[in-house]
Parts: structure tokens; C-alpha cells; sequence
């Protein structure tokens, strides 16, 4: 399947059961990030953006791990996940661009996507606020004892905040089927890791909260993937929540006004020789699953659909004026469209 | 009727909503096998069982952060501030994420969470155990804030939380627990959210209050030589409107009674409203009487100075009343 298509966001989830759509997938999110910043100088994109290009393979090897009704929380840096997890590339892009078309309706932007119908929730702009709800959504799962779990991806920042160690120890003492997901991309905002964490991995910290700490390559989708469906499993079996910590790397700033001059010499060469695409699309190639050169024409294929959302995009209204006031309360005009987790 | 504890009105109707609906369910420090520091959930683990009832650790950002996501996937959770104060190490989880989550999913997913806190002064508990706090939470869109009164509107005000489509926070006035009064339980019995009483029928001021000072506005009025309209808020955001501007067009006077700070109360919104839409009805200008813009004292008579007392209500509504001008507040005079 091509961006362009107007598949449902579970039908897109359910295509990654395909090995080459996970590559498109991969693909896609490294276009479409892109393709935002390059939204944000020709002045569709207002705020902030946080682009998590090199961090593909996290993205993508969870989404193939997880079912659609498993609940995701994750936070401001979520354009790739919310793709990886079934959101349309109109869905983003489109809320990215305040339009009608977006998973928001326009009126959450590029830090608030969604999409209940694969498990997002609303993506969070607080540092950390994702895993305490992970907790809630696991707790529901388990009152209805339908073998749900929920996932709460995070970065590396988020390790240093409380809430990472309330629901951690709140997690281990109820047993709750939770999957805490680290990505380790060496910065919180603009400040590297050994200046913000006396420890290199942060995975160490699930000792103290007598859970398993994993350390995966998260540029390499299959390990992101084995140690997500370990853990998917431990939580269903009811023996309780993991910290997976991936080691990953933001190709850039923190945010679009950020070129990250504060990054050593040499570092970003030496992480983008283990481009998760790359990687991924090697491996194919030996399986036999692509052609030499298909990896480019994927990339010239993704990109022009990309350009065709981008005009849609585009082309797409503004919310209108009374969207301000849809949706705050129960009371409030828009109606009750509520989506319900696994039924009633 | 039967005389009954406010205290025991919170344990009811928790155990009427639990009975009535199995997704309820309760969290909070203490709550499970210590029946609560109030006693106000004592038998419920007995009746209900750990799933439902559920003691946490001392970690207020993890449990209302699980109540959201609990809530947003089916369940309807209540959870127990034990002080108000405690609230502001978990406030992200109640007035960000809570509050935005049916804005942001377009009506797809709500938070229908109820916190419930005890609250407020009177008690030599300090400055850190004895605020309202109301202000950290009034004013958020998505929000609804009631404050309970009696074991009744505890009662009516609770059920109607619990039931509510959206996150609920119930301020429980901490000294009214052991208080007794008559009332007879009625397992129908709501109070709407959003809606005020008029507690009191009067025709010379219109005060206006909420919590524990609504006993306070009563026992003024009732030794008052004026006739005084009492209204309790019940709901101080969003606010009765209707109610409190209808009274006002009647008396012609406007006096907020608030168990809160000078410049945080709930009254400076009651009193631009009035000012704005009934302006030409006013006799006098609109009055506040408040808490000064100091923290709670411990010493008894310190604290008993701090809060607004009956025979001080009714001076300052006297005065008001008589001069048509706002007396100054107590603390003018002191400083």
C-alpha cells in the first residue's frame, strides 16, 4: 500500500503484518518528518514541532508488536508513532496544519494526535504524563480480563521526572500489564544525557521496581520488535509491567528552532551509518523481500504520495469557528461521539 | 428522620454508587483496609473487594494519573485526596490531561473521574492541611468543582460526580464530617451539577456562599435584624449564574461569603458578573467578605480570627445594609 491510499488507520495497522509495509512504514514517518519541516518554513506549521527522524525503526517495531485495541500513551515527539500505529499521513499532516482533515480536527496541532481506533490517546505535551494513564488504561484491561495491555513510550527525558518513578513502583506493586518504553535518543530537549542522568542506561532503573530492564538496539526493527513481543507477553500472562529502553538517535534539534549545535563532532555520521532504513531495508534485500534498489523507489513512491496528502492537506478547511467550542464538557455542542475501549 | 454524620453521607453514597454501578471504582491512600483517614470508606473492601477498592502508595501523581487512564478505558474512578493540598504534586494529571481529554479526541474519549479532597480551616491542622485551594482547579475548562455543605448536599452533590460524564472534583469541607444533622437517605436522591440553592429566602442582601461557610451564612442571617437571602453555590465552577442574579435583582445587595484568600476567591468572579449584568439593580456595591491574603494560622485564637465568624457576617452585612458603602474588612484595622 502507497501513503496515498484512504485506508483506515486499522486497516494501515494491519498491513504491518507484511514485512515490506513496515519498511514503507519507516519510509513514510522519515518522509513525512521531512516533509513538516519543510511545512514549517513555507509558514502551514504554527507553535513547535518535534521531529524523531532516525527513531523509525521504535515506532514501527512496537506497532507490529501490539494489537489495535492494546492503549498507547506517548508523548509530544509522536508524529512517527501515531503514523506507525495506523494514523493516516492526511491525519497528521493535516493536524500539524490546524486542518479539519486532521486526527484532531485542527484544534490540537503537531504535540496532541490521536486515534482511538488503534489505541492512541491523545499524545501528551508534558514530560512523563503518558505512563501514570498507561497505569489506568492497564488497570481497566485487567477489571475486564480481556488480556489487554498498555503501552507508555517516553524519552529518555522522562526518566528524570517524577511521574517515572510513581508509575513504575505503581505499576510493579499491582502487577499491572504495562510496557514502558524508553527511547533513548541522547537528549532531553537540548541537554545530553550525562548531564541530566548519572546513568548511561536507563533500563538499570527497573531493578528498583523488581521488573525486567531491557536494553534493545532501537535502530534495528526486529530487536524493537522480539523484546516488545517478550514483554507484550509477560504483561497478558499477568506476571506484570517491563521497561524496555531503546537506544535510539534524534537525526534532529529538539524542536524545529533548534539545529543542536550541541552535539560532539562526528556524532550524528557515526549514528546515522546505523540508519534504521537502512538496516531494515538491507536485511529485505537479503531475505529476498526486495530488490537491490527498491529501498530508492519505495523512497521516490512515499515521497510523491506524501506531496499528494500534502496538497490535500492544503487544500482542506480551516476548523470553523465554532469547533473553539465543541467538545470541553459533556454540555458542550459537538455531541457524544464516544469511542469505547473494547466494547461495553 | 434520623440524625446522621456528614461523615457518613460520604460513605453512603460511595457505597450506593459502587452498588449501583460495577465500574466504579475507589483508589487513594488508605482507603482499602484502613477504611480511610476520615473513616469514610470503612466496610467498603469488605463489600466490594481489592479489585474495586484499592489502597496506593503515597504517590498522588501515579493514582490520579491512573484514574485517567482508568477512566478514559470504561471504569469511573474515585479517588481520595487526602488533603487538598496534596493535589498539587498530581495537578498535571487533573487539569491538563483530564481536562483536555474530550477536547482533544473530538468527543471520543472522556476522563469521567471523580477526586474527591477534604478541604479547608478550622482545625488547627496548619497552613499546610487547612487551604480550599478551589482556585487551582476553578476556572479550567472541562473541569467541574462542587464543594459539599451538609450530608445531604455531600449526598446529592457526590452521586450526581459519579454519575457525570466528565472529571468531577467534590471539595469535602474536612470540618463538617462531625457534624450532625437530620436527614433521611434517599438512594435517588441527586443534587444537578451546576445548579445553587437558595438556602435561606431574605429580601434586604443576597449572600452568597459554599462549604462549611454556608452554616456560617446561615447562623449570621438567622441574627440579623436584616433580612437575608442566603444562596450556597454547591457547584463554584461553572456557577449558578441564573440563581445568584435572580437573587441579586430581588435584594438589590450582593455579599460573597468565601472560605478563600482576598485575591484567589471564587467571589471576584460572582461580583464581575453582578457588576456587569445587573448593575442598575444594585443598591450598594457589591461586597466580599474573604479570608486576608495570608496563610492559615495554627494557634486557635489566631485561626479563629482568620475565619469569617457569624457575628462578623452579620456586622459586615449590617453595615452594608446601613450605609448603602463596603465596610472594610477586619484586617484594615489590624495591620
Amino acid at each position: 500500500m502507497t501513503v496515498s491510499d484512504s485506508n483506515s488507520p486499522l486497516a494501515r495497522r494491519e498491513a504491518l503484518r507484511n514485512r515490506r509495509d513496515q519498511l514503507q512504514r519507516m519510509v513514510e514517518i522519515r518522509g513525512v518528518e521531512n516533509r513538516i519541516q519543510k511545512l514549517f518554513a513555507e509558514g502551514h506549521v504554527r507553535g513547535s514541532t518535534h521531529l524523531a527522524n532516525g527513531q523509525e525503526a521504535v515506532s514501527v517495531g512496537i506497532a507490529r508488536s501490539i494489537d489495535p485495541d492494546d492503549v498507547v500513551t506517548c508523548t509530544y515527539r509522536g508524529h512517527g508513532h501515531a503514523l506507525a500505529l495506523g494514523v493516516t499521513p492526511a491525519g497528521v499532516i493535516g493536524e500539524i496544519c490546524g486542518r479539519t482533515i486532521g486526527c484532531a480536527g485542527g484544534v490540537g496541532g503537531s504535540m496532541h494526535l490521536v486515534e482511538p481506533s488503534v489505541g492512541l490517546l491523545p499524545t501528551a505535551a508534558i514530560i512523563g504524563a503518558g505512563l501514570p494513564i498507561a497505569c489506568g488504561a492497564a488497570m481497566a484491561a485487567r477489571a475486564r480480563k480481556n488480556g489487554r495491555v498498555a503501552v507508555s513510550i517516553f524519552g529518555d527525558g522522562s526518566a528524570n521526572i517524577g511521574a517515572f518513578h510513581e508509575a513504575l513502583n505503581f505499576a510493579a506493586i499491582n502487577k499491572l500489564p504495562v510496557i514502558f518504553v524508553c527511547e533513548n535518543n541522547l537528549y532531553g530537549e537540548y541537554t545530553r544525557i550525562q548531564l541530566s542522568t548519572p546513568i548511561e542506561d536507563i533500563a538499570l532503573r527497573a531493578s528498583g521496581y523488581n521488573m525486567p530492564g531491557i536494553i534493545v538496539d532501537g535502530q534495528d526493527v526486529d530487536k524493537v520488535a522480539e523484546a516488545m513481543a517478550e514483554a507484550v507477553q509477560r504483561a497478558r500472562r499477568g506476571e506484570g509491567p517491563s521497561l524496555l529502553e531503546m537506544k535510539t538517535y534524534r537525526y534532529s534539534g529538539h524542536s524545529r528552532s533548534d539545529p543542536a549545535t550541541y552535539r560532539p563532532a562526528g556524532e550524528l555520521d557515526r549514528w546515522l551509518k546505523r540508519d534504521p532504513i537502512n538496516i531494515f531495508a538491507d536485511r529485505l534485500i537479503a531475505e529476498q523481500a526486495l530488490s537491490p534498489g527498491g529501498l530508492e523507489q519505495m523512497q521516490a513512491e512515499t515521497n510523491e504520495a506524501i506531496e499528494q496528502v500534502v496538497a490535500e492537506v492544503l487544500d482542506s478547511p480551516a476548523p470553523d469557528m465554532r469547533e473553539i467550542f465543541a467538545h470541553v464538557s459533556g454540555e458542550s455542542p459537538g455531541g457524544d461521539q464516544r469511542w469505547s475501549f473494547w466494547g461495553r | 428522620m434520623a440524625k446522621i454524620w456528614t461523615r457518613q453521607a460520604v460513605l453512603r453514597a460511595l457505597d450506593d454508587a459502587m452498588t449501583d454501578d460495577p465500574t466504579v471504582i475507589l483508589m487513594g491512600e488508605d482507603v482499602a483496609a484502613a477504611g480511610g483517614p476520615f473513616k469514610v470508606t470503612e466496610g467498603l473492601l469488605a463489600k466490594y473487594g481489592a479489585e474495586r477498592v484499592i489502597d496506593t502508595p503515597i504517590s498522588e501523581m501515579a493514582f490520579m494519573g491512573a484514574a485517567v487512564g482508568a477512566a478514559v478505558c470504561g471504569l469511573k474512578p474515585v479517588v481520595e485526596i487526602m488533603f487538598i493540598e496534596f493535589l498539587g504534586v498530581a495537578l498535571d494529571q487533573l487539569t491538563t490531561q483530564a481536562a483536555t481529554m474530550r477536547y482533544l479526541s473530538r468527543g471520543r474519549l472522556t476522563a469521567p473521574l471523580v477526586v474527591r479532597a477534604s478541604a479547608g480551616a478550622g482545625q488547627g491542622f496548619g497552613c499546610q492541611h487547612s487551604q480550599m485551594l478551589d482556585h487551582w482547579v476553578r476556572g479550567t475548562p472541562g473541569l467541574k468543582l462542587a464543594v459539599t455543605s451538609n450530608a445531604r448536599t455531600t449526598y446529592g452533590l457526590l452521586r450526581s460526580a459519579i454519575e457525570d460524564p466528565d472529571p468531577v472534583v467534590v471539595l469535602e469541607p474536612r470540618i463538617l464530617y462531625s457534624e450532625r444533622e437530620e436527614y433521611e437517605f434517599d438512594p435517588s436522591y441527586r443534587i444537578p451539577l451546576g445548579r445553587a440553592e437558595v438556602a435561606r429566602q431574605g429580601a434586604d442582601a443576597t449572600l452568597v456562599t459554599c462549604g462549611a461557610m454556608t452554616r456560617v451564612a446561615l447562623e449570621a442571617a438567622a441574627n440579623s435584624d436584616a433580612n437575608i437571602e442566603v444562596v450556597d453555590l454547591l457547584t463554584i465552577w461553572p456557577w449558578d449564574r441564573k440563581t445568584v442574579l435572580q437573587s441579586v435583582e430581588r435584594t438589590g445587595r450582593l455579599v460573597t461569603l468565601e472560605e478563600a484568600t482576598a485575591s484567589a476567591g471564587w467571589g471576584g468572579d460572582v461580583v464581575s458578573a453582578v457588576a456587569m449584568e445587573a448593575f442598575g439593580k444594585l443598591k450598594a456595591p457589591p461586597h466580599r467578605i474573604t479570608l486576608p491574603d495570608a496563610p492559615v494560622p495554627y494557634n486557635g485564637g489566631l485561626e479563629a480570627r482568620y475565619l469569617p465568624s457569624a457575628a462578623y457576617v452579620t456586622e459586615q452585612v449590617a453595615a452594608l445594609i446601613s450605609t448603602n458603602k463596603s465596610p472594610a474588612p477586619w484586617w484594615r484595622n489590624a495591620a
